[in-house]
């Protein structure tokens, strides 16, 4: 037991990535994963990087536990890749002790700096989910502390519907304690990186399908200011990882240099003129050529990671991170309604992501379905920015698509309901291993009714 | 080297064993815990310990028990050539304040506990040619405050011990080191203010070993702490009685 016997934690401020919505908990950083005994409810949390209220407390002053602090290794066989490790492990982690002995991680979304518990709770997809889908795919086992204090395995085979609704499902069946995955063999640390700009959207998703056959990791971003014959222009990049030929006499990438944003930036940085030549000034600096590099790992997963704390770009405010899938049976219509209103309503920041994403899992509420996701910032200018994702949403929900909990902070729960088919089974589950709801936050008031 | 350490399963000394099983040192742990142990004996193994990474029980507070356990540490690394002591008892002043026993267990063992086990480890070292001694004080130990003497107290009295160790043994290739780290950022000190040059365990371990290595007999962790310490010990006394501190 590592709690301190009359130590209470501090107060302090709590929030998720995108630095809205702002509330107070009281933080606790147990090595042991073990649960308070006066059955007090709480929120897991990891690293932070859920950008909306995934990680904070349901009431403010809430106990919110962070896992960073139990981060062990509990096992590693070099034979198979196979990683049992404490949920509190970072991706980092994973990265820095396994790419130099040829492992990666099977999934991972743009930052490493994830706990692995996180990949789970969120069910993580990567630029590689066209062809492997998500995080969930490669987890053997968990173990849960579930409300009641006890362990509980689970995994695709045991307990599957526990481990079915815990995949996905944003901490709130219980506390992920340990995690068995399998780890991907690469022969490099470096990654054959091509990028081509496109001029339009159809061609960026033409591009997209293109490649996946392919390619194991593709992505693009969009110009999400350009409207008209323009919508849709961006920069499509597929990756692979380099082999040993490839890679030649190139040692180990050296770590970037440590840069951070040191302060809020102010309101008025981020105006529609300098997005707007930031924009055209990242399409240009990559031209239309098709183009053939070698880049460090770090540089095609990580690049935001290589500035730390870049979520103070948005001010003080900070912004809302809005990402949705459309099925494909939908057609690339939906994904030209969202850029159009998007542009019109020039809220949106820098650049759009754009990835085709491969079938769903069997998790009941993973995100990824088949089709085509789009992720944006919106910098956080209140009931507007607000209005404008419930609007997106109607047409997310008009077209049979969805959106990721991970990035959301304001999604109605009627809406949620709406996107999610498999809701009912999710809850039903939850209330079988959690009738009290101890495990809830921010988001399980917002979207499923929990007493705050 | 091969290194026998105490308290390796949290915080600092995690760390610390961390960043010398990934260079390649082998590692015998000492503790209370032993399901503890075990898993963070699995943790270095798969972070790159060269051997299996043995444990054996150990309380500073209980010295009868100190003899068997270097033994053991002896047996699992073939020869120990450095004891690292990371581990240590905290408790809030007013904590100790009201309650004696926890005070007397406090003193026991990071005073008389750390102090004889670190005395055979060095007397054991030198009758083989050498090795390294290190253990953690606090710059709560380079000047009482009002606010945690009694803590302070305990590692005031280890660093002088430590400093007239390295006088008398480093002529017989014991080195001795003593880590006096200022906050550190670890579940020892959760719920505790924050202030200013807080440290994160992972820089501990770096600067650690770095001193180690480089044979110091004395290391402020984070550095920033060294300079923070000759400022407060050069206080006048007027000042330190008037000040909340």
């Amino acid at each position: 037991m590592t709690r301190v016997p009359g130590r209470v934690p501090a107060m302090e401020d709590v929030a998720g990535w995108g630095r809205h919505p702002v509330t107070r908990g009281r933080v606790e950083r147990p090595e042991d994963l073990s649960l308070p005994e006066d059955g007090e409810p709480l929120v897991p949390r990891g690293l932070g990087r859920a950008y909306g209220d995934a990680a904070l407390p349901a009431a403010p002053g809430g106990l919110v536990l962070e896992s960073t602090r139990a981060d062990r290794i509990r096992s590693f066989e070099p034979a198979t890749g196979r990683l049992h490790c404490e949920a509190g492990l970072s991706l980092a982690e994973v990265l820095r002790l396994f790419v130099p002995r040829g492992w990666f991680p099977p999934v991972t979304p743009g930052t490493k700096f994830v706990t692995v518990g996180a990949c789970v709770a969120c069910d993580v997809h990567g630029k590689n989910h066209h062809r492997d889908g998500s995080f969930g795919n490669y987890v053997d086992r968990l173990t849960l502390r579930t409300a009641s204090g006890r362990l509980v395995e689970c995994g695709p085979d045991r307990e599957r519907e526990l481990f079915l609704a815990t995949v996905g499902g944003m901490g709130l069946t219980g506390l992920i304690v340990d995690v068995t995955l399998r780890l991907r063999r690469i022969e490099s640390p470096w990654i054959v990186l091509e990028t081509q700009g496109v001029a339009g959207l159809d061609a960026m998703l033409e591009g997209l399908r293109l490649s996946a056959t392919h390619w194991p990791y593709t992505v693009g971003w969009i110009d999400c200011l350009a409207r008209g014959r323009d919508l849709g222009r961006g920069i499509l990049m597929r990756g692979r990882h380099a082999t040993q030929v490839e890679a030649g006499t190139r040692g180990r990438p050296r770590p970037a240099l440590p840069l951070r944003v040191p302060f809020d930036a102010p309101e008025w940085l981020l105006n529609p003129l300098f997005m707007r030549w930031f924009n055209r000034l990242y399409a240009w600096s990559h031209g239309t050529a098709l183009k053939r590099r070698i880049v460090s790992h770090d540089a095609f997963f990580y690049p935001l990671d290589a500035v730390g704390q870049w979520n103070r770009l948005y001010g003080r405010r900070g912004f809302l991170q809005y990402q949705c899938v459309l099925p494909r049976a939908a057609g690339p219509r939906p994904v030209a309604v969202l850029l159009e209103r998007l542009a019109v309503a020039g809220a949106a920041s820098f650049l759009a992501v754009i990835k085709d994403c491969g079938p769903a899992s069997d998790a009941y509420l993973s995100f990824p379905i088949e089709g085509t996701t789009l992720a944006l910032d919106l910098p956080n200018r209140g009931a507007v920015t607000e209005a404008l994702v419930h609007d997106l949403n109607a047409t997310v929900i008009e077209y049979g698509g969805r959106v990721y909990l991970a990035k959301d902070a304001v999604t109605r729960a009627e809406d949620f309901a709406r996107m999610m088919p498999r809701l009912g089974e999710w809850r039903a589950v939850r209330d079988h291993w959690d009738p009290e709801h101890r495990f809830r936050s921010a988001l399980s008031v917002r979207l499923f009714g929990d007493r705050a | 080297m091969n290194v026998a350490i105490v308290g390796a399963t949290r915080g600092m000394g995690r760390a610390l064993a961390r960043r010398l099983a990934e260079r390649g040192d082998a590692l015998f742990l000492l503790g209370r815990d032993e399901a503890e142990m075990d898993l963070s004996a699995r943790d270095l193994e798969a972070r790159g310990a060269p051997a299996s990474v043995g444990q054996a029980r150990l309380d500073l507070g209980e010295p009868d028990g100190f003899a068997a356990a270097l033994d053991a540490a002896d047996r699992g690394l073939s020869r120990m050539d450095a004891l690292v002591v990371t581990g240590g008892l905290f408790a809030r002043q007013e904590e100790l304040a009201a309650d004696p026993a926890r005070l007397a267990a406090l003193l026991h063992g990071n005073f008389t506990g750390t102090v004889l086990l670190c005395q055979q480890a060095a007397e054991r070292l030198a009758g083989r040619g050498g090795g390294l001694v290190c253990a953690f004080g606090s710059v709560a130990g380079d000047r009482a405050r009002r606010g945690n003497y009694l803590y302070g107290a305990s590692k005031a009295g280890l660093a002088a011990f430590l400093d007239g160790l390295d006088l008398a043994y480093r002529g017989r290739g014991v080195r001795v080191l003593c880590v006096k780290p200022g906050f550190v950022r670890t579940s020892m000190t959760d719920g505790l203010p924050v202030p200013p040059f807080a440290g994160e365990p992972e820089a501990v371990a770096r600067r650690v070993v770095a001193a180690m290595d480089a044979g110091c007999h004395q290391v402020y962790v984070p550095g920033a702490w060294r300079v923070v310490m000759l400022l407060i010990r050069a206080l006048p006394r007027a000042v330190l009685r008037r000040v909340q501190f």
